[in-house]
């Protein structure tokens, strides 16, 4: 099977749903002529026209809010933001109206956009660009919420995200982008709300999302090679709506779980999780739920402490032996 | 003209007042009249409040300012092209949007609405012109001080009155209430909380009419206070730079809540604002409902035609305060409320025009006052009578998904604590 990059996959994905609906616009900043400030809309703007791809001056809350004014016609944005960090100057319009429309209005209006971009730290952008804001996000019923981490889940859930018809907020991380996977060059789609096995074992479970299911793929072979223990990795894909049915599954089938984001920990999608598995697999747990986060601290700027900031192979492994 | 009453029956008698369930035929406040004295206290006020409407206590020099005014008015094609029925639907419309607001003013003080209530007693014309001028693939959005143009689009008493008591039977289920009245089919998207939240809504309907390729634009009224949120300013420059058919109608009543435009915005007239993203703008009265339409409509024809977005500010007033939680005491004297009633009012100024037009007489004008009456009255029946929503009804309209269970596409949970 041929390997592309998670950015091709991002650009392969945008590039079918343009062709596939006439309605799917792409807004953001640097998108068209600058071909995205991290290269995922590379010659769409050439192939499709500025009436499909257009350059946004830099008003998050204005073009996000006018997205969603447009998609209650039945336009279907696909805004990038170039960092999630840019998104809290959108947020009335994202908390507010995307999430909310439909609701006010007793179900008579949807919003069928897609907010995507980059949502990571661990590039010494320092605090004010670093942000995970998906936890933010999951917190607001209406509005759905992706982390994927391999460029064969981020193509299928991004055409998925595209044809939902409710605002999905698509989460990506700039060191995953040049990341080459296996994806077929006939036509999928990954389904929004369903967990994925990464590595199968039974030692002990390894939940997470984005960048830290690579991180927890680098601690299950540490923990295999120099613990004997196989370790059990399960990507959430899809924060909200979530797979609980996948997460509990483990959780039965290894009775240890670490939960690990590059999240802070208060209010992290893992407080969430460690909720739910202790009120439905309670009996199945032989330790307690651990958890593994950013360190608690804005992000930092200087490179190596910002690697002590964001969790690592070694802290999860750490945290693992505790519960072992 | 308004007696000294008028202070007593500003104040909320939620405590003594007792809803009067039974029915009437409420064609007039006297004969709505229970045996509780606030009630009547209150429904004497309004009766009193008609009387000053009527063109006979209108002052002389108001009267020949506005006949002289709309002599430029109603001139414009748009207007000259009005029937005789086309006119007294007009006023018919702007009675009806006061006595419905004059009815949920004595609902709330009853107690039966939650939350805030914005008022729209003195800016009929501007709902009313508005709504007489879209075309066919015109939309129309607003803030939360949304009933007048709710009505004016064609929603009833009956689903705004009952929106406002959370009943099942409100337009939007009882979900939104007052600030969120919406009616797509009408072309009218709300009804929104967040001041200037939407403002870039609106340019996004308009944006979408471009992009389908429609002829239309989209009216996004808002207040003199939206104009200093960054994200008005966002909308205006996106409009220009794109050519978006979008109209910002400013509506200056004056007052953000209890700030007035000096206290609020550097720069006199707001609309000007337009000129720093080479936008057009108008100002005008907003009591004059012929110079509202001819100003809007011209907006509205440059943004449809020529996809030139616009910005046009009228001048109106509210007689009551910002909310229902407005004492409206400390930032205006009475003396200015009661000179708008007394010479601005936007229905007393049509009524005179309407009179001296030979189109409505003494007996057209009581029965329209009638009518307007009675409907408000068997829409707060409506409302009384109506179901509160079921328990369930929490967890529908959140997502297109969890209310189309069959065409569901994604997995897992989407709700985390149900009921």
């Amino acid at each position: 099977m041929r390997q592309i990059t998670y950015r091709q996959a991002l650009n392969e994905a945008l590039d079918e749903e343009i062709a596939r609906d006439p309605n799917v616009v792409l807004i953001g900043e640097e998108v068209g002529q600058f071909d995205g400030a991290y290269k995922v809309t590379e010659g769409l703007l050439k192939k499709w026209g500025p009436k499909r791809v257009m350059d946004a001056p830099i008003s998050e809350a204005g073009f996000i809010g006018m997205g969603i004014g447009a998609s209650m016609l039945g336009v279907r944005p696909v805004m990038e933001l170039m960092f999630w960090s840019f998104s809290y100057v959108a947020f009335d319009q994202i908390i507010n109206n995307a999430a909310n429309v439909r609701y006010m209005s007793g179900g008579q209006i949807n919003c069928p956009i897609v907010i995507r971009g980059p949502a990571n730290g661990g590039t010494a952008v320092g605090a004010t660009h670093s942000h995970t804001p998906e936890n933010f996000i999951a917190n607001t019923p209406g509005l759905k919420v992706v982390c994927p981490a391999t460029a064969y889940d981020a193509k299928g859930l991004l055409k998925s995200a595209i044809r939902d018809n409710d605002p999905v907020c698509f989460m990506e991380n700039t060191i995953l982008y040049n990341d080459k996977w296996d994806v077929p060059e006939e036509e999928y789609l990954v389904p929004i709300g369903k967990a994925d096995i990464k590595r199968e074992g039974s030692g002990i479970s390894l939940i997470a999302h984005g960048r830290a299911v690579i991180t927890c793929l680098q601690a299950a072979e540490i923990l295999s090679k120099e613990h004997g223990v196989e370790a059990e990795v399960l990507d959430l894909r899809s924060i909200r709506p979530l797979d609980e049915e996948a997460i509990l599954e483990t959780v039965r089938k290894t009775n240890r779980v670490v939960l690990v984001e590059e999240n802070k920990p208060f209010c992290g999608v893992d407080a969430q999780i460690a909720s739910l598995i202790q009120d439905k697999a309670f009996d199945y747990l032989d330790a307690p739920i651990k958890r593994v986060s950013a360190i608690d601290a804005p992000q930092i700027y200087s490179m190596p402490l910002e690697k002590i900031q964001l969790p690592d192979a070694r802290r999860v492994v750490k945290k693992a032996l505790e519960i072992l | 003209m308004t007696s000294n009453k008028s202070k007593n029956s500003d104040k909320a008698p939620s405590a003594k007042t007792k809803a009067p369930a039974k029915k009437t035929s409420g064609t007039t406040a006297a004969s709505t009249r229970g045996k509780n004295k606030t009630v009547d206290a209150e429904a004497a006020q309004l009766e009193a409040n008609r009387v000053s409407e009527r063109s006979q206590e209108f002052s002389r020099a108001a009267r020949e300012e506005v006949l002289e005014h709309n002599k430029t008015y109603v001139k414009d094609p748009v207007n000259a092209s009005l029937s005789k029925e086309d006119k007294i639907r007009l006023y018919r419309e702007m009675i009806r949007i006061r006595r419905f607001e004059e009815r949920t003013l004595r609902v709330y003080q009853q107690g039966k609405v939650g939350g805030f209530l914005h008022l729209y007693i003195g800016q009929e014309a501007i709902a009313v012109a508005c709504a007489s001028v879209m075309e066919a693939n015109d939309h129309v959005i607003t803030a939360y001080r949304d009933h007048g143009i709710a009505l004016a689009v064609g929603m009833s008493m009956n689903e705004c009155m009952a929106e406002l008591q959370g009943k099942f039977t409100g337009c939007s289920k009882g979900k939104g209430g007052s600030m969120h009245y919406f009616a797509p089919d009408k072309r009218y998207w709300g009804g929104h909380g967040i001041v200037a939240g939407q403002t870039p809504l609106g340019l996004g309907l308009a944006f979408a009419l471009k992009y389908q390729e429609l002829k239309g634009c989209c009216v996004c009224m808002l207040g003199e206070g939206a104009v200093n949120q960054g994200v008005f300013h966002e909308s205006l420059n996106l409009a220009s730079l794109w050519r978006i058919p979008v109209v910002y109608l400013i509506e200056n009543n004056g007052y953000s809540m209890g700030t007035s435009q000096a206290r609020s915005s550097a720069g006199a007239i707001l609309a000007q604002r337009a000129e720093a993203y080479e936008m057009g703008w108008d100002h005008g009265n907003g009591n004059s409902i012929y110079e509202v339409r001819a100003k809007l409509a011209n907006a509205m024809k440059d943004a449809r035609d020529n996809q030139r977005p616009s910005i046009v500010e009228f001048m109106t007033y509210r007689y009551r305060g910002h909310s229902m939680s407005d004492p409206d005491k400390s930032y205006r004297t009475k003396e200015e409320i009661e000179n708008y009633k007394k010479n601005k009012d936007p229905i007393t100024l049509f009524e005179v025009t309407l009179r001296e037009e030979g189109i409505l007489n003494d007996e057209a004008i009581k029965s329209i006052h009638a009518d307007a009456t009675a409907e408000a009255e068997r829409s707060a029946q409506f409302a009384d009578m109506s179901p509160f929503p079921p328990p369930e009804e929490l967890m529908t309209d959140v997502y297109w998904e969890s209310d189309h269970p069959k065409q569901r596409q994604s997995h897992g949970s989407l709700f985390f604590e149900t009921v």
